[in-house]
């Protein structure tokens, strides 16, 4: 953030909105609320805690939109960040 | 064939009220049959901006419970003949009439009117469904700004999930100044990210805050915004219209302006 990127958003509002627009009405679109959201990221720590500890107060999960392999275009997705802290059986993640 | 159009946007304040006002006294004005029904129960607007508040009787929920009939709730107004307008009840809620019955009176005036025209409240509940249960099509106004796109999509989606088969957008409230140095969305962003055919799209003009002062749509006048409701009333009846060079003709309007000094 510097003092290019203020003089660039002041530059130009409107592709601001409209990228805030296009990312808001995907996850309007798959009708999916708050509540469902974190519904969905404590089912995939748990699931996942089984096999490795993960940092869940780095977990990131957003609904996005993707280009579809088939022939719907562009379709919503799910975008999860999940650090790994540890691998259950003891294991570091990254190979030293 | 008689024509039921429902007005919507979701948000509040975006200008539906104005745009039923002005597409309704166009209708007339091209020598259509009209009847513009208030539909807001407990919000009644539509008869300010008509300037007909002074001549209200009857009003819709009267019609509805069989109070009075629909010719004695409906006012005339004097300076457009075939436009009539059916008011919304001040005191009364929006529990007060069901889409069923909506939707009856509705079919009653399609025998007599060539276009019904139903200004929707804001919002997604009871008036919302009231008003869209008898109509053929919607038109969906907006203005270039995130959260009325916002609220417009969630419309077009309720609108399509009940299987409105026509739906067309306006773009209200346009600032070309803005839009030219990239400060405001473009009709074509909007239409862009809503994915539904426009119909028109209306500058913001001080003309339109003057005309509601007055009482009097400003439909048909000189000024941009007149004619671009025009445009939009011609194109609801199924005329093949260009749209508005808002840019150009805004340039030679302040030419104008400039040349017989402020008025």
């Amino acid at each position: 953030m510097g003092l290019f990127d203020l003089f660039k958003r002041h530059q130009n509002s409107s592709n601001v909105a409209k990228d805030r627009l296009k990312l808001l009405l995907v996850s309007d679109r798959a009708n999916c609320s708050p509540e469902i959201m974190e519904a969905i990221k404590n089912d995939i720590i748990q699931v996942i805690s089984k096999y490795m500890d993960v940092d869940t107060e780095a977990l990131d999960i957003q609904i996005t939109q993707t280009e579809s392999e088939g022939r719907n275009g562009i379709v919503p997705a799910i975008y999860a960040n999940i650090p790994i802290k540890e691998m259950k059986n003891g294991q570091h993640p990254v190979q030293k | 064939m008689c024509e039921v159009i429902v007005i919507t946007s979701g948000k509040g304040g975006v200008g539906k009220t104005t745009t039923t006002a002005n597409i309704g006294t166009g209708l007339a004005m091209l020598g259509k049959k009209v009847i513009l029904i208030d539909t807001d129960i407990g919000l009644r607007n539509l008869d300010v901006v008509m300037g007909l508040e002074n001549r209200i009787v009857y009003n819709l929920v009267d019609v509805v419970e069989g109070n009075c009939r629909v010719a004695q709730a409906a006012i005339k107004d004097k300076k457009h003949p075939g436009l009539y307008l059916l008011p919304s009840a001040q005191t009364r809620d929006k529990t007060s009439v069901t889409p069923e019955q909506m939707k009856k009176l509705v079919d009653e005036l399609r025998e007599e009117f060539d276009y019904v025209i139903l200004d929707c409240p804001a919002g997604i509940e009871q008036g919302f469904k009231n008003a869209i249960a008898g109509a053929d099509r919607a038109l969906v106004v907006t203005t270039p700004e995130v959260s009325a796109i916002r609220d417009a999509d969630r419309i077009i989606g309720l609108l399509e999930a009940n299987e409105m088969k026509k739906i067309h957008l306006i773009v209200n409230r346009l600032r070309m100044d803005m839009v030219n140095r990239g400060d405001m969305m473009s009709i074509d962003d909007v239409v862009e990210i809503l994915a539904v055919n426009l119909i028109g799209a209306v500058p913001d003009a001080e003309q339109i805050v003057v005309s509601t002062n007055q009482g009097e749509p400003l439909v048909g006048s000189d000024c941009l915004a007149g004619q671009a409701y025009m445009n939009i009333a011609r194109r609801v009846t199924g005329e093949e219209i260009p749209l508005l060079d808002l840019n150009a003709k805004e340039n030679f309007w302040t030419k104008l302006t400039k040349l017989f000094g402020k008025n």
